[in-house]
C-alpha cells in the first residue's frame, strides 16, 4: 500500500507554563485516515501539545499546517473550523441538556444552508436530532438524541462528544485518554468505532498512557517524555517493554515479581453482608469471604457491580444491613471507621482526593490523618508539630514522595505522588489488613510499578490484603485468589494461577461457573 | 418548573383568597373581591417578578447576583430624580418626563450590573461580596443624594422637594388618552377599565418580560449559550464560545431588568422617594427565582403568592371589622403583615422540595 499523505504536520511546537516547559520544540504529524497515538506518562506534555491543536492554548514558537496551509489557531472555534474536533478526558457535556442541545451547542445554525448569527434565532431542535440519528447511523455510533446527557452512562456520553465532533465535520479526531473512564467492553467497542472513522478519511490521534492499547489499535506511535518527542515507531517495530522504556526514561519492570504466598491465620472474616448503596437499593446482597494473613485477594468486577459499597461497609464507612465483619476475630460490624483503623485496617480508598486526603493540607498534616490524637502526634488534645516534623520527612524519604517540603499543600502534588502520601500513611502504621480499591488507577507506570511493590511488600511481611480493581492485568498479576463479583453477589472464588482471563471476563459479565470450584 | 409545584403555588394562591373572600363575602360581592385581590397581586408582585428575572438572566449565565435589591433601590432613586429633572428643570411634560423616569431606572440597574459585571468576571472577586457591595453602594449613594439634593440648605432644589411629575398611568387611561385622538376604540377603555386587566406599564411589561425571558432562555441560541455557560464553562468554551462576553451581557440584562423593577416603586407605585424603600423586595425575588427552579414561569409563579399574601394583608385591614371572634389572631395586623415572610420561609424550607441551581452558579470562569 502507498503511503498516505499527510494531513496535518506541527513542527517546533514550544509552550511555556509558569516554572514548566509543557512543549520544547515537538514535532508531531498526521497522515490521512490512520491512528497514530500519542504515548507518555502524565506531564509528558501530550494533553498540552493537543490543546495547542484544538486551539485552547497558543504556542509561543512552532507551526502548524494541514496539507500547504499554515493554520492560526486562536481559539477552539479556529480549530473547529479546519475540521480538528477534540474528545476530551473529562467530558465537555452538559449533563442537564439533552443530546441533541450538547451537540448543537456552539454550532446552532449549522444545519442550515445559510447559517443565521442573530443571536435570537430559534433553535430548530428536530431537525438537528434527525441529523444526528443519520449521523449515529452512518458511524454506527448508537445515541439517542432526546436523552439527557446525565443519565446516560460514560462510554454512551463519549460517543455523544465524538458525534459532536463529527456533527462539525472534523477530518482530524483527538481521542484524550478516551478508555480511562471504560470498561474493557466500553473500550472494545470504541476501537470498532475508531477503525470505522478511519475507513472514512478521519484520521485520529488518540493520547494514553496504557500500552497494551497503543500496541492493539495504533498505526504508529509517537512517545513524548519531560515534553520532548522521544520517538515514533510502529507497533510491528517495538513491544511493551521498549514502550515503557521510552516513556519512563528507564527500563521498567511490567511483569511484577513475586513469589508464591504464604497464607497463615484468617484476619478478615465477612458473613453474609448486605449493603444498601446512596439510593437505598441494595448494592452488596449476601457477600461472604475471608482474608488470611499472607495473601492478597482480589476482587475483580466491571465498576458499578457493588465493590465500592463492599468497602466502604469494610472500612466502617457505610452502614450494613445485615450480615457481619470481623478483622483479627473482633466483631466490627456496626463501628466507626475509627475503631476499624485502631484494629489494624489500612484503607486506600478508590477516590484519592475525595476520601483519602484533605488536598488542603500540607503533606506533613496528611500524613497523620489516621492518629494525630495519639502520642506522639497529639498530647492532650495540643498537635506535637516536631513529632509531626520528624514523622513527614521520615515517610517522605522511605516511600519515595517527590515534593520540596513537608509544608506545600498536598493538592498540589502529581497524583502518582498524592497517592504515595496515602500509601505512606496507610501501610506505615502497625496494620494486619490492608484494603486497596483502585489503588493505580489514572498513575502513570512509574508509580503503578512502586504500588505494585509495596502491595506485594506487605503481602511478604504477612499482611492480609485485599485488592478491588476494574483493571483485570492489576487484579491477575497481583491477587493470590480471585473473586468475581457481579450484581452484588461473589460469581466464585477461583486460585490466579487456575484461571485465565477470558474465563474471568466471562464471570464478570455474569456467567455461572459450570462446576464449584 | 413542575407541575406539583405549580399546583401547590395554585392552592396558597386559593387559600389565600378563600380566606378574605370568607370574611368579606358578605359585605362585598365576591367576584370584586377576588378582581381586587388578583390586581393587587399582579401589582404587588411585579418588583419580585423582574427581580426574579434579573436573578435568573445573571446565575443562568454562572453569576450569583445578590445585589438585585441594590440595583433596584438605585434605580428607583435615579429613575424619579430622572423625571423630576426632566419635570420641573427642563418643564418637559408629565409623560415624557415618566418615560425618561423608567429608562434612566433602566439605565441605572444596567451600570450597577456593569460594576457587578466587572467584579466578579474580569476581577473574579466573590460574588456575594460583589452583590454586597452592590447593595451598600446603593444604600449610600440614595441617601447621600436624596439628602444632599433636596434636604440641604443649599441644594440644588433648596430645601423643598418639587413635586414628581405623577405617576405611570393605568392601561384604560392611557389608551383613553390615546383613543381621544383615533376614532373606534372608543369601547376599548371602558372594557378595561375596573377589571383586573388594568395594570400599570410596568406591570404589565413584566408579564410580558415572563414570557419572552422564558422564550429567550429555553428557545433561542442565546438561551442554550447562557445555560451553557452557566452549567460547564469549559464545555461551552471548547465549542468556540465566548464565557466572558456571554456572562457579562447577560449580567447587563438582568441590572436592566433589576432597574425596570426599580421604576416600579417611584414612578409606577407611588411618586416619591423614601431611602429603602425596596425594603428586601430583591432578596424576596432572589427566594422566588430559586422556589421557581430558575425558571421565568416558576419563579413568576412564586412572585404571585409573595403578592397573594400582601393582598391577604391590604384586604384584612380593609375588613378588620368582621373578622369572626374565633380568628380574632387576625385582627392584629402584624400577623398578617408577617404573612409574606412566613411564607418565603415555609416554601423555601423545603415545603417543596429540592431546586437545582446552574452548575457553574457563583464560581468564576478559569481557562
Amino acid at each position: 500500500m502507498a503511503e498516505k499523505s499527510l494531513t496535518l504536520e506541527m513542527r517546533g511546537i514550544t509552550k511555556n507554563f509558569p516554572g514548566v516547559l509543557a512543549n520544547d520544540q515537538v514535532d508531531f504529524d498526521l497522515r490521512e485516515g490512520e491512528i497514530h497515538a500519542l504515548l507518555g506518562e502524565n506531564g509528558a506534555g501530550k494533553s498540552t501539545l493537543m490543546n495547542i491543536l484544538y486551539g485552547l492554548y497558543q504556542a509561543e514558537a512552532g507551526e502548524i499546517k494541514i496539507g500547504t496551509e499554515a493554520l492560526h489557531l486562536d481559539s477552539p472555534r479556529d480549530a473547529i473550523r479546519h475540521g480538528i474536533g477534540m474528545v476530551h478526558q473529562h467530558f465537555m457535556l452538559i449533563p442537564v441538556f439533552s443530546v441533541t442541545e450538547n451537540i448543537m451547542l456552539g454550532a446552532e445554525t449549522d444545519h442550515r444552508a445559510a447559517p443565521n448569527d442573530s443571536p435570537l434565532v430559534r433553535l430548530d431542535r428536530r431537525e438537528v436530532a434527525r441529523r444526528v440519528q443519520q449521523l449515529s447511523q452512518e458511524y454506527g455510533l448508537e445515541v439517542d438524541p432526546k436523552a439527557i446527557v446525565g443519565d446516560l452512562p460514560v462510554g454512551v456520553q463519549q460517543r455523544v462528544e465524538i458525534v459532536k465532533a463529527l456533527y462539525r465535520q472534523a477530518r482530524i479526531l483527538i481521542l484524550d485518554e478516551p478508555t480511562a473512564v471504560l470498561t474493557p467492553q466500553e473500550a472494545d467497542d470504541l476501537f470498532r468505532i475508531v477503525h470505522k472513522l478511519t475507513q472514512r478519511g478521519v484520521s485520529v490521534i488518540f493520547i494514553t498512557h496504557k500500552l497494551k492499547e497503543v500496541l492493539a489499535i495504533a498505526d504508529r506511535i509517537t512517545v513524548m517524555r519531560g515534553g520532548k518527542v522521544v520517538g515514533t515507531t510502529t507497533p510491528q517495530e517495538t513491544n511493551e517493554n521498549q514502550l515503557a522504556a521510552m516513556m519512563v526514561g528507564r527500563e521498567v519492570i511490567l511483569k511484577v515479581e513475586k513469589s508464591p504466598a504464604h497464607p497463615t491465620s484468617q484476619v478478615l472474616e465477612v458473613d453474609h453482608l448486605h449493603v444498601r448503596d446512596v439510593r437505598g437499593l441494595e448494592a452488596v446482597r449476601g457477600i461472604s469471604f475471608n482474608v488470611r494473613a499472607g495473601e492478597i485477594l482480589g476482587i475483580a468486577g466491571v465498576q458499578g457491580n457493588g465493590q465500592t459499597e463492599l468497602v466502604e461497609a469494610l472500612t466502617g464507612l457505610r452502614r450494613c444491613e445485615s450480615g457481619t465483619i470481623k478483622l483479627q476475630n473482633h466483631d466490627l460490624t456496626g463501628k466507626t471507621p475509627r475503631a476499624f483503623t485502631e484494629t489494624g485496617l489500612a484503607h486506600i480508598p478508590e477516590d484519592r482526593q475525595r476520601h483519602g486526603l484533605v488536598l488542603s493540607y500540607t503533606i506533613a498534616d496528611n500524613l497523620v490523618l489516621c492518629d494525630y490524637y495519639k502520642p506522639p502526634f497529639g498530647l492532650r488534645g495540643v498537635i506535637q508539630q516536631q513529632s509531626l516534623d520528624s514523622h513527614a520527612r521520615q515517610l517522605i524519604q522511605d516511600f519515595d514522595i517527590r515534593t520540596p517540603s513537608p509544608y506545600i499543600a498536598t493538592g498540589k502534588l502529581s497524583g502518582g505522588n498524592q497517592q504515595k502520601v496515602i500509601v505512606a500513611r496507610e501501610l506505615s502504621r502497625p496494620v494486619q489488613l490492608v484494603i486497596a480499591n483502585q489503588p493505580t488507577r489514572g498513575l502513570d507506570v512509574g508509580s503503578i510499578e512502586y504500588i505494585h511493590k509495596e502491595i506485594i511488600a506487605m503481602r511478604d511481611r504477612g499482611v492480609a490484603v485485599l485488592l478491588v480493581s476494574a483493571e483485570l492485568d492489576e487484579i491477575m498479576s497481583l491477587a493470590d485468589r480471585i473473586a468475581v463479583i457481579y450484581h452484588g453477589q461473589l460469581v466464585t472464588t477461583v486460585n490466579t494461577t487456575a484461571v485465565t482471563r477470558e474465563q474471568l471476563g466471562l464471570w464478570m459479565a455474569g456467567a455461572q461457573p459450570e462446576t464449584t470450584a | 418548573m413542575d407541575w406539583r409545584r405549580f399546583s401547590f403555588i395554585g392552592i396558597i394562591i386559593i387559600l389565600l383568597f378563600g380566606v378574605v373572600v370568607l370574611i368579606g363575602g358578605e359585605q362585598i360581592s365576591p367576584l370584586i373581591i377576588i378582581s381586587s385581590m388578583l390586581a393587587t397581586t399582579l401589582s404587588v408582585a411585579t418588583p419580585l417578578t423582574l427581580g426574579a428575572l434579573s436573578g435568573i438572566f445573571c446565575e443562568r449565565a454562572g453569576v450569583v447576583n445578590i445585589g438585585i435589591e441594590g440595583m433596584m433601590l438605585a434605580a428607583a432613586f435615579f429613575g424619579w430624580l430622572a423625571s423630576i429633572y426632566m419635570n420641573s428643570i427642563f418643564e418637559y411634560s408629565p409623560a415624557i418626563s415618566l418615560t425618561i423616569g423608567v429608562l434612566a431606572a433602566i439605565l441605572t440597574g444596567g451600570l450597577f450590573a456593569l460594576l457587578h459585571a466587572w467584579l466578579s468576571i474580569t476581577f473574579k472577586v466573590d460574588q456575594i461580596i460583589g452583590g454586597t457591595v452592590i447593595n451598600i453602594l446603593a444604600i449610600g449613594v440614595t441617601g447621600f443624594l436624596n439628602r444632599q439634593l433636596f434636604f440641604d440648605k443649599g441644594s440644588i432644589f433648596g430645601g423643598n422637594v418639587p413635586h414628581a411629575p405623577g405617576l405611570l398611568p393605568t392601561l384604560s387611561k392611557a389608551l383613553t388618552v390615546l383613543c381621544s385622538g383615533a376614532q373606534g376604540c372608543g369601547g376599548l377603555p371602558s372594557l378595561i377599565a375596573g377589571t383586573i386587566f388594568d395594570q400599570k406599564p410596568v406591570a404589565i411589561s413584566a408579564i410580558l418580560l415572563v414570557i419572552v425571558a422564558n422564550y429567550v432562555l429555553f428557545n433561542t441560541r442565546w438561551g442554550l449559550r447562557t445555560r451553557a455557560v452557566g452549567e460547564h464553562p469549559k464545555a461551552a468554551d471548547t465549542v468556540g464560545i465566548d464565557v466572558r462576553r456571554v456572562r457579562y451581557i447577560n449580567v447587563v440584562i438582568g441590572g436592566m431588568l433589576a432597574g425596570l423593577a426599580g421604576a416600579y416603586f417611584t414612578i409606577e407605585s407611588v411618586p416619591s422617594f423614601e431611602p429603602l424603600m425596596t425594603n428586601g423586595r430583591g432578596f424576596i425575588a432572589l427566594a422566588a427565582m430559586i422556589f421557581g427552579n430558575w425558571t421565568p414561569f416558576g419563579a413568576w409563579a412564586a412572585a404571585l403568592v409573595f403578592g397573594a399574601s400582601q393582598a391577604l394583608q391590604i384586604n384584612l385591614q380593609f375588613f378588620r371589622e368582621s373578622i369572626p371572634p374565633a380568628w380574632a389572631f387576625l385582627q392584629q395586623s402584624y400577623v398578617v403583615g408577617l404573612a409574606p415572610y412566613i411564607l418565603t420561609m415555609l416554601i423555601l424550607t423545603g415545603v417543596i422540595g429540592k431546586t437545582t441551581p446552574p452548575a457553574a452558579d457563583g464560581q468564576p470562569y478559569e481557562k
